[in-house]
């Protein structure tokens, strides 16, 4: 088995000061393996005393060669891997790279579904702010908001169990549609779910947002203005706590946002409060958008009719030879994607969420690359812990909402 | 409390001590914090208000392998990862134990690729393996149980 | 597209030359290595692309020569558009850096470097990002295999097993 290596100096010389070279400041290794790093990150610090003067973050250590695992598989095969991309934004996977095919093969998807997508990914937003609440919060010293979090991730794992089986893997979305309608009892669960939230996030925001505990912990901590944080890249409430209005969903609407009223929440402050009350208004969003959601719910199908990519309902099997044929090759070759290549980017709650995909004209997709949002909000990490302290880099961690493997793929 | 209002006041309670031991071993077994990847978030879901696995001892995730007894490998372990794994195993004090959770962890689940080690026993021995991809609460804390009764039949001359 | 995305590729394909392709609605450039730094120069100062969503690439190998393409998005938050440029790359060859106009293509380029040895001349950092520092090769080109290993059955378990490796307490 192979050794852990150890990084010399001589390696990084390039990345750290002179005085680190004369042994005047010390290199510190944050991770792979420490509570605050939310997943396998490992970070190299140069420190001077307890302020950072470089910070060099390693990444990989949950490379999961998904892109290249995908080429070996068909369309519709490939889609179990992408809900293990960014775990805690499942549906938002099955969403964004359903529409990339979609928008490949020129598929149209029922207004049902895309209402029902809409709902899920807007949950499932939800329920990934809530892991972010509460690992925050817990790096900050606040245990009792991951308790009341996770009660309430709960009730949505519930909802996503009762319409697909599995609590976080769901692959609910094909493409062309849903795997199969919502069951009876789903609205009233979700109408339920709307209806007690918004007194939750008050709870919450009772423990946090005027917490002076709290506020000497990141208010005016990790700031970044806007000009560099579009420069480095950044999406999602991580860019929005600097200023910029960057919603996909309001920018260049996909899957029916367009009918839906909503605010894009935005600060100026650019600190991790000012990130943490994006994320704290972006639940007061979502809520309003499943409601619009649910009560202009269409009915009708809820997957495309067209047999050329999408699986016949069981119930035809028996009756329709056509229907059998189609699914014995849906199922075993997979159908046929045009050799051309398309770039669809969704609004995850991380931010940017991007796939890229490119076909051959046989079943199997030529390249899958994921430009997902971890990985380039990561990168401005060393830009704006410099010239913090220790502890004040593990609240500018958990202000930038990474998912290793999100970041690893 | 217990015991002595049930016997009455003995004073002396008799037991074997390997009884004694592992009762010990299984009342407060301190599992290390080590979230790899999705099961990570299944295995803070078992630990958070729902399904609270402080109800067995273990409440207490320690984030240093040097104060903890259990590595539950949380997820997939990446060819990068290994040694830095079997390093984390290393310093753990003995007796250690380890659960591996979920499918990536027991085999490599759905990714059978360059990048990531088929099954976390290749690196460090495995004494409970979960099944799901991720598993359910449930399953982790029934998992928890299946090593607790093995600790239990431990035996004097077996112990490290 | 928008009519402003329809300008500015009209305004770069007379300075930098460049073949123009569509699908899906989606405009694509496809450009020589050499321009693609004062490209990315115009873009960021004088079209209002403020940032780059995303840099990959994309290995044809063994049908295409040159083997590689690196994609290029870039998008403008202004103008509410983007735009995807591609620059084909010979194997061995070298690209130059647009990590100095774009901060983010930092990472993405040393990805690249990472998955398919592409290297980009004055990258402040050019060392793997993903993969441990001293693995042989670059995975995702497609003369590398997927380094699958045979699934175990009941019949064929036990030699599988002998293969493994088994680690001691």
């Amino acid at each position: 088995m192979a050794q852990i290596q150890e990084v010399t100096v001589d390696e990084i010389k390039h990345l750290v000061s002179e005085r680190a070279l004369e042994g005047e400041t010390m290199l510190l290794n944050m991770g792979p393996q420490h509570p605050s790093t939310h997943g396998v990150l490992r970070l190299l610090l140069e420190l001077d005393g307890e302020e950072i003067i470089n910070c060099i973050p390693d990444i990989g250590f949950l490379h999961t060669g998904i892109e290249k695992n995908m080429e070996a598989k068909t369309y519709i095969k490939a889609a179990v891997m992408t809900d293990r991309l960014d775990y805690l934004n499942t549906m938002g996977n099955n969403l964004v790279y359903c529409m990339a095919i979609e928008k490949l093969v020129g598929l149209d998807v029922p207004e049902r579904a895309q209402a029902i997508r809409v709902i899920m990914t807007e949950l499932q937003r939800i329920a990934s702010h809530l892991v972010w609440l509460g690992t925050h919060a817990l790096d900050l010293a606040a245990m009792s908001v991951f308790l009341y979090a996770f009660r309430e991730r709960e009730m949505i794992l519930d909802i996503m169990e009762m319409i697909s089986g599995q609590r976080m893997m769901t692959t609910y979305f094909r493409p062309g549609g849903l795997w199969r309608d919502v069951p009876q009892e789903w609205e009233a669960h979700v109408r339920e779910f709307v209806k007690i939230f918004p007194e939750r996030v008050a709870q919450y925001e009772r423990l946090l947002t005027h917490n002076p505990l709290f506020k000497d912990r990141t208010v005016g901590i990790g700031v970044i203005s806007a000009e560099d944080a579009l420069r480095w890249g950044l999406t999602g409430p991580t860019l929005r706590g600097s200023g910029p209005a960057l919603d996909l969903r309001k920018l260049r609407p996909y899957c029916g946002y367009e009918q839906y009223d909503f605010d894009v929440p935005t600060h100026t402050d650019g600190d991790v409060y000012a990130r943490y009350l994006v994320r704290i208004q972006e639940f007061h969003e979502s809520l309003k958008i499943i409601r619009q959601a649910l009560d202009n719910l269409p009915s009708g199908p809820v997957s495309s009719n067209n047999r050329k990519f999408v699986p016949p309902p069981r119930s035809e099997l028996g009756v329709s030879m056509e229907a059998l044929i189609h699914h014995f090759k849906l199922w075993t070759e997979g159908f046929l994607a045009p050799k051309e290549s398309v770039y669809m980017p969704v609004e995850s709650p991380r931010g940017e969420l991007g796939v890229f995909l490119e076909g051959d004209g046989g079943p199997k997709p030529y390249r899958v690359y994921w430009r997902t949002p971890s990985f380039v909000n990561l990168q401005a990490l060393p830009y704006v812990s410099k010239g913090h302290y220790v502890a004040d880099l593990v609240a500018i961690i958990g202000s930038f909402d990474i998912v290793l493997g999100d970041t690893d793929r | 409390m217990g015991v002595e209002q049930k016997l009455g006041d003995m004073g002396v309670v008799t037991a074997r001590l390997e009884d004694v031991v592992n009762w010990g071993r299984t009342g407060a077994m301190w599992p290390m914090l080590f979230g790899l990847a999705c099961c990570a978030i299944e295995m803070m879901a078992s630990q958070a208000s729902s399904y609270d696995m402080s109800r067995f001892g273990m409440e207490l995730m320690r984030a240093s392998p040097r104060q903890s007894d259990l590595m539950i490998v949380a997820g997939r372990v990446s060819r990068k990862m290994s040694p830095v794994l079997r390093r984390l195993y290393d310093q753990m004090p003995d007796p250690k134990w380890v659960v591996a959770m979920g499918d990536c962890a027991s085999c490599g689940g759905v990714f059978n690729n360059y990048a990531i080690v088929q099954g976390v026993d290749e690196v460090v021995p495995v004494d409970v393996y979960v099944a799901g991809c991720p598993p359910r609460p449930e399953a982790l804390i029934h998992g928890i149980m299946t090593l607790h009764e093995k600790v239990k039949k431990e035996k004097l001359n077996q112990w490290s | 597209m928008s009519d402003y995305l329809k300008e500015t590729i009209h305004a770069l394909q007379q300075r930098f030359g460049g073949d123009v392709g569509e699908y899906a609605g989606d405009p694509r450039l496809i450009l020589k290595a050499e321009s693609i730094q004062p490209l990315s120069a115009a873009l960021r100062n004088e079209f209002g692309f403020e940032y780059l969503s995303a840099l990959t690439a994309v290995d044809y190998w063994p049908e295409l020569t040159p083997r590689f393409h690196i994609i290029y998005q870039f998008s403008s938050l202004v103008h509410n558009c983007r735009l995807e440029v591609r620059v084909p790359v010979a194997d061995g060859d070298t690209l130059p850096t647009i990590s100095e106009e774009y901060w983010s293509a930092n990472w993405h380029e040393r990805e690249i470097f990472d998955m398919f040895g592409v290297r980009f001349d004055g990258h402040p950092d050019m060392r793997r990002i993903l993969m441990p520092h001293d693995w042989e090769g670059h995975p995702l080109r497609k003369d590398y295999p997927l380094g699958y290993e045979e699934v175990q059955f009941s019949f064929n378990k036990d030699e599988i097993m002998k293969r493994k490796p088994h680690p001691e307490d």
